[in-house]
């Protein structure tokens, strides 16, 4: 199978690979998928209090190229955006970006979950309630 | 001088010898007579040259060329063999027994055979790949046609007991059928030695052109019969009909010949060249070899990199190494490799595995740039990969519920 040259280059040259400080009261971090499936990924977000803006955002991810281009588009778009744009963010938008094949679309499914879960995980330290997400019938 | 790309995936086609391809090429043109034509000289020649890459053929395995069907490869060799039995020896029984970690050729035509009213045994294998014969022996029962086990695996390498298997099929009264397609032209293999009664093999895994292979059926001692599988002129004694892939035919016997004349050099430098490689790559933490080692086709290795995904690890230089992967993600069907599954391996693990087969024209350049290559990628995923750094702080990640997708 070719990859896009997108997919190329971000798994050649990924952006904000690394750890944020999960004990951190403004950092979500998201964690899933399953060794047994190939994909895990992690993804973490920095909030700023105040704003409601993320600040930062980290991914670690162990899967094939798709899904490591997939979760570190994702930590591209986040910066930046206030935590409730980021909830928008919907896996078509990684598919089309990165021009992801049909049996690839899982992996922009797991990066859209990944960022739903960092939210939560940041709203849940926060006292906020959790956002409830439609489940994605793709996986 | 390197030169790339580096072929590393020998177990699922070899490159052709260019020797092969000399000798092939006036059947195309000059000779491109029928076999089956007995009342011309372009019959004749045809016939003539048949004949010869017969007892090439035959020689590589040491069988009698009489004992030679051709087919059109290892699949078919699988088929034939294995339905052709379970036909002909309808009276005397339904029974097979067979090993999860044979190809798929085998599993898929045993598969079929149950839908057809037969009954199958799936012998599972050892943490090592091996059979356990204790097993097979207590798996016959008085309906036993045959016992089909592949001589080696073509992901791991492992070279099944064949010798021990054959003894126990012969003390109970039952065929013996081998899927020989990686071990033949590799190590020495002889059908009279090993006890082995049909055994198919294919000329692309060993220099040769695709399209041709050989069923063995034994003659002697005894006389086994396979009923054919398709019907029409009654070639190659009835049992596979179908007018002769001469030039098929004739390479094919030039690469039985050739391996037959240059295995032992060829293995003792493969075999140096794979244990460079897999010693090299073992340096890196977390490495481990599939199969038993020991017995091991020399030309093969198949290493699992823990916290790194094979798909993605290929990404890292497949435009410049040629290799497979037991990953899901290699495959259309997402399930990882169900021969290291049977292994016991984790389906992480499986995942995380790259397979290896070498061939009569890789270099050491090759080898030295591959090792050096995979071992950078894996060093760059590791430190991309949160498996990685969960194993490194120490986490069990048994205990983590992952949302299985």
């Amino acid at each position: 199978m070719a990859y896009s040259e997108k997919v190329i280059d971000h798994y050649s040259n990924p952006k904000n690979v690394g750890t944020l400080d999960k004990a951190s009261k403004n950092v979500g971090t998201g964690l899933v998928g399953a060794p047994e499936c190939g994909d895990v990924m992690r993804l973490q977000i920095e909030v700023d209090d105040a704003t409601g803006i993320i600040k930062d955002a980290k991914f670690k991810t162990f899967g094939c190229g798709s899904a490591i281009a997939s979760s570190s588009l994702a930590t591209e778009w986040l910066k930046g955006k206030s935590i409730d744009v980021a909830a928008t963010i919907d896996n078509m938008d990684i598919v089309e970006e990165l021009n992801l094949p049909p049996v690839k679309i899982h992996c922009s499914v797991l990066a859209e979950d990944a960022i739903k879960a960092a939210i939560n995980d940041y709203r849940k330290k926060n006292g906020l309630e959790e956002l409830l997400f439609e489940e994605k019938g793709v996986h | 001088m390197l030169k790339l790309p580096v072929y590393l995936d020998n177990n699922a086609t070899t490159p052709m010898d260019p020797r092969v391809l000399e000798t092939m090429i006036p059947y195309f043109t000059e000779h491109f007579g029928n076999a089956a034509s007995r009342n011309h000289p372009f019959g004749w020649e045809a016939e003539e040259a048949v004949d010869y890459a017969r007892e090439q053929v035959a020689k590589l395995i040491g069988a009698d060329p009489k004992e030679i069907i051709f087919t059109s490869g290892a699949t078919e060799g699988d088929n034939l063999g294995i339905k052709g039995v379970y036909e002909m020896y309808a009276q005397k029984g339904n029974h097979i027994i067979t090993a999860n970690t044979e190809h798929k050729a085998v599993l898929d035509t045993c598969k079929h055979i149950e839908k057809l009213g037969g009954e199958v045994t799936y012998l599972s294998v050892q943490e090592d790949g091996l059979i356990d014969l204790k097993e097979l022996e207590a798996a016959i029962k008085p309906t036993t046609i045959l016992v089909a086990i592949m001589y080696a695996n073509n992901e791991i390498g492992v070279i099944q007991p064949v010798k021990e298997i054959a003894a126990i099929a012969k003390k109970h009264g039952v065929l013996f059928f081998s899927d020989a397609t990686q071990a033949v032209g590799k190590i020495p293999v002889d059908v009279i030695q090993d006890g082995i009664d049909l055994m198919t093999f294919t000329g692309h895994k060993m220099y040769g052109p695709k399209g041709i292979g050989a069923l063995y059926v034994r003659r002697k001692n005894p006389r086994v019969k396979v009923t054919a599988q398709m019907d029409g002129g009654g070639h190659e004694r009835g049992m596979r009909s179908g007018t002769l892939n001469v030039p098929g035919i004739v390479g094919f016997g030039k690469a039985c010949e050739l391996c037959r004349l240059e295995m032992a050099q060829d293995t003792e430098r493969i075999s140096k060249l794979r244990d460079k490689l897999e010693t090299a790559l073992l340096k890196l933490d977390e490495a481990y070899v599939n199969g038993n080692r020991e017995h091991r086709l020399p030309h093969v290795s198949n290493i699992s990199f823990k916290y790194v995904e094979g798909e993605g690890l290929l990404m890292g230089f497949n435009k410049n190494i040629a290799l497979s992967s037991g990953s899901a993600c290699t495959s259309a069907s997402l399930e990882p490799s169900y021969v290291l599954k049977a292994l016991g391996l984790g389906d992480d693990l499986a995942h995380s595995s790259l397979r290896f087969g070498l061939s009569r024209f890789t270099t050491e350049e090759q080898i030295d740039f591959t090792v050096e290559q995979i071992s950078t990628t894996v060093l760059k995923l590791r430190e991309m990969s949160p498996l990685w750094e969960m194993f490194k702080e120490g986490i069990d990640m048994n205990n983590i519920e992952w949302a299985h997708h």
